[in-house]
């Protein structure tokens, strides 16, 4: 079991975790990620470690509940445990002094971007941070990413903070204006990501984005993760996460998270018809009880 | 039965009849019957009671019974107790096959379980996957006239005999060598070593990068073949002894293999299996419906989603179409797995001819009863999707058999516009895997060969990194249980020479 210190909601459904594992903690590089398994009847799911204490042995994780097991996570509390968390898997992105960096961040992506941006920020590139998220609730990290980033643009889908738009307007905007950054990370839903891509490409500029496919193992052993970069099938948790944004396949990419649409969706009804005609009752029990 | 073709195969034909009367041992108290050996060459092979087919391809439950005692015992007379025993040279890891049936003969079961447990420490597993065909009964003298002594069936009884009454032996092991040991991944290979070693007296601890223990045992085999339980069995008995058990540890990422030598481990046994699917490279094989052998059955046998409500879904296959690509032990258990989840059709495409299939026969006969098409001397062109991009059919060749190529078989060859579609809505591909690149990539001075295995001497284990050994399918590629605990067996072995004598 690995201990919760620290659970805190950053918006409604989007939640950060504290969770002992000092291994992990310790080894961690930007752009790697975790599978945790919440309990011991669980599904394997992947989450990329935002930041570590290595002191005090701990990775930090950003949930957004979405599907049953997530948001299944996101009912823990400080106190509690998960089942399983292993890792760090995944390469660690690749972080050179190259000038200008834009780091772009869409919803929770945020989470997985921050420790891009800070590796960047201490590396000594230029950091330009795009945040952003439908609305004002859902854009996180606006302080710690403000703390390593040179300059920093809030985009909201509704206007309700920074300017109205996605984020990848400010950047097109900026491009179209001559201005040419050395290296373009984007993390986030697959359509923001394939829109950045677009974007740079006709300058050629570098563009980095890290790919979240389904994942079972996330060890190399199922082959699950695959996509496609370039024309070559790539197993993303070995191979992976971060590629040329350029050359991925986002529309495969999307379709295969598809894949269980249906299974999920039911998952999460029979999920949350269970809490809706339940009393209120510690969430570490109920799962106890699901066994 | 005595006009049973010599060396034929006992699955298919054996008699249904479970135990005929004459010649029945004598008495059922101890001792040795008197039975003579044309009374022995009489009795046919005994067939192990089995789930009836309709039945089980609608269930995960084990398909087969095993014998009961009384058809172990029938089952032992039928072997004549050759003075120089083939069988023994047939088996990898040498079990004293002679001396524990004539013990089950004898009706003396916990003897015969002590007699296996000195070759092989994992014999209610190698009962039921081991290719016996192949091993041990293929050279058996009774089989020469008749059908081969069933090894495996009588292995397997003993096997669970003793587990089911309590009967294992508590190990007494010798004092501590203060030596530790790091075993990385926890399949039979791993299991095996740490068994040995244990019982040599050093400290053992095995990594296992995955939630649990077992391996292919676990993620790979299912249930209706291998039940969970006999393999966390066997790894409760293991941890009895003392071995300690890192869940959730993928050496080279959560520890490097240099780490754990800085920290105490004396010696490291690399057993991390195969993994890594291979593909067919073919265009559309990234369509949604279509899986690796390996995630197929990760789903459904590690993730447990053969339960409807299992929080890990698989794809819906009820009233659907499903073609396996290979002709392994791995496409049948996908095939037969596709079929329990209640596929309409479950059908092996394969690219040779039945002949050639490298499944264990036993597997070929019953995915067949229970439904299973099989189209061989298929080659598979590309898969076509519909408009949303999830599969609805594959395009495929018909080959003929040509000449023989390099490894013997006949080589198959497409014939020209043979071009034909199957529609299908699911596919597994099950043809075998690469290496895993973890290790490679974060162990430093360890040799690979172009494959991506391990290069490791096959009868030490040693690699070309002093103090590290491994074995199992890292160094042969996809391979058998069986083989993989002879490899863990003889490393053991070779890491107990290295620690006494603390030379390379
Ligand atoms: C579906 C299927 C059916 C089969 N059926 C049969 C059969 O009927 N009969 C037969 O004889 N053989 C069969 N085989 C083959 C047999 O299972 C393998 O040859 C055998 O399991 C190999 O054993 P191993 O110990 O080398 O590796 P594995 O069983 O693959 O175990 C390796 C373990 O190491 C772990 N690991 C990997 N990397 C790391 C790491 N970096 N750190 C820590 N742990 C790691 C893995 O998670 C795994 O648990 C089958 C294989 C499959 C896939
Ligand atoms: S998640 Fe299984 S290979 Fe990547």
């Amino acid at each position: 079991m690995f201990d919760i210190v620290d659970a805190q909601f950053l918006a409604p459904d989007v939640k950060r975790f504290r969770i002992r594992a000092p291994k992990i903690a310790a080894r961690r590089l930007p752009g790697q990620f975790v599978i945790v398994r919440v309990h011991a009847q669980g599904e394997r799911i992947p989450l990329t470690i935002a930041s570590s204490d290595v002191n005090e042995g701990t990775v930090t994780l950003v949930v957004q509940g979405i599907g049953r097991t997530t948001k299944q996570l996101n009912e823990l509390e400080t106190g509690q445990a998960v089942h399983d968390v292993v890792g760090p898997l995944g390469r660690p992105g690749e972080v050179h002094k190259v000038g200008t960096v834009v780091v772009i961040g869409g919803g929770v992506g945020a989470a997985i971007a921050y420790p891009t941006a800070v590796a960047h920020h201490e590396i000594g590139n230029q950091v330009v941070t795009i945040l952003g998220g439908r609305t004002r609730d859902l854009v996180i990290l606006e302080d710690e990413m403000r703390a390593v980033s040179d300059e920093m643009i809030i985009t909201t889908d509704d206007g309700s903070l920074g300017r109205k738009g996605l984020v990848v307007d400010p950047l097109k905007e900026r491009l179209e204006s001559g201005w040419r950054p050395n290296l373009v990370m984007a993390v986030g839903p697959i359509p923001m990501m394939r829109a950045v891509a677009e974007a740079t490409r006709p300058y050629g500029i570098e563009t980095i984005a890290s790919l979240n496919p389904i994942m079972v193992d996330g060890t190399g052993m199922c082959g699950g993760c695959r996509a496609s970069v370039g024309g070559k099938t790539v197993f993303v948790c070995v191979d992976g996460p971060e590629f040329d944004a350029h050359q991925v396949d986002f529309g495969l990419l999307a379709l295969r998270n598809k894949t269980y649409f249906m299974q999920e969706k039911e998952s999460l009804e029979r999920f949350e018809s269970k809490i809706a005609s339940e009393p209120h009752r510690c969430a570490l029990d109920k799962m106890l009880e699901e066994k | 039965m005595s006009d049973v073709k010599p060396g034929q195969d006992g699955g298919a034909q054996e008699q249904a009849r479970p135990a005929p009367a004459p010649p029945a041992p004598s008495s059922t108290d101890g001792g040795s019957p008197k039975i003579s050996a044309k009374e022995r060459m009489k009795i046919p092979r005994q067939k192990m009671p089995e789930q009836d087919a309709g039945e089980r391809s609608r269930n995960f439950k084990e398909v087969n019974l095993g014998f009961t005692a009384e058809l172990a015992r029938m089952e032992a007379l039928r072997c004549i107790q050759c003075p120089k025993p083939l069988c023994v040279a047939g088996c990898p890891v040498s079990v004293q096959i002679r001396d524990f049936i004539q013990s089950v003969a004898e009706g003396d079961f916990a003897g015969a379980a002590r007699l296996i447990k000195i070759d092989n420490v994992l014999p209610a597993i190698c009962g039921r996957v081991c290719p016996q065909e192949s091993q041990c009964e293929a050279v058996c003298t009774v089989g020469k006239k008749n059908d081969p002594v069933a090894i495996g069936r009588l292995e397997r009884f003993v096997a669970d005999y003793e587990r089911d009454n309590r009967l294992q032996q508590v190990m007494d092991l010798p004092a501590p060598t203060g030596k530790k040991v790091g075993i990385v991944g926890s399949g039979p290979a791993g299991l095996t070593c740490a068994a040995d070693l244990i019982r040599m007296g050093h400290a053992v601890t095995v990594f296992e990068a995955l939630h649990e223990l077992g391996g292919v045992l676990v993620y790979g085999i299912p249930e209706f073949r291998l039940p969970k339980e006999i393999v966390h069995a066997e790894i409760d008995g293991l941890r009895q002894l003392g071995v300690e058990f890192v869940t959730n540890a993928v050496i080279g990422l959560t520890d490097t293999v240099d780490e754990l030598l800085q920290n105490g481990y004396d010696a490291i046994f690399i057993g991390v299996g195969a993994g890594l699917p291979y593909f067919l490279d073919i265009p559309g094989e990234n369509l949604v419906g279509i899986y690796s052998a390996n995630e197929f059955l990760t789903r459904v046998n590690l993730m447990r989603a053969y339960n409807p409500t299992s929080d890990t879904p698989v794809f819906r296959v009820q009233g659907k179409d499903v073609a396996v690509f290979g002709g392994g032990n791995t496409a049948m258990d996908a095939v037969r797995t596709s079929k329990r989840l209640g596929a309409r059709r479950a059908m092996i495409l394969y690219r040779r001819s039945e002949a050639e299939m490298p499944a264990r026969i036993e597997e070929v006969h019953h995915a067949k009863e229970e439904g299973v098409e099989f189209h061989t001397l298929i080659t598979p062109l590309e898969f076509v999707g519909d408009e949303s991009g999830w599969l609805k059919s594959v395009r495929c060749l018909r080959n003929e058999l040509g000449e023989p190529d390099s490894s013997g078989r006949r080589r198959p060859v497409p014939v020209k516009g043979s071009e034909h579609d199957i529609p299908i809505e699911m596919a597994v591909i099950a043809v075998g895997n690469g290496s895993n690149p973890i290790i490679r990539q974060t162990t430093p001075g360890l040799e690979f060969t172009k494959r991506g295995t391990i290069v490791a001497d096959p009868e030490t284990g040693k690699t070309t990194r002093p103090g590290l050994f491994a074995g199992g399918d890292i160094v042969t590629g996809g391979a058998t249980v069986i083989l993989a605990m002879g490899a863990g067996r003889r490393a053991a072995k070779s890491i107990d020479e290295y620690l006494k004598s603390g030379t390379w």
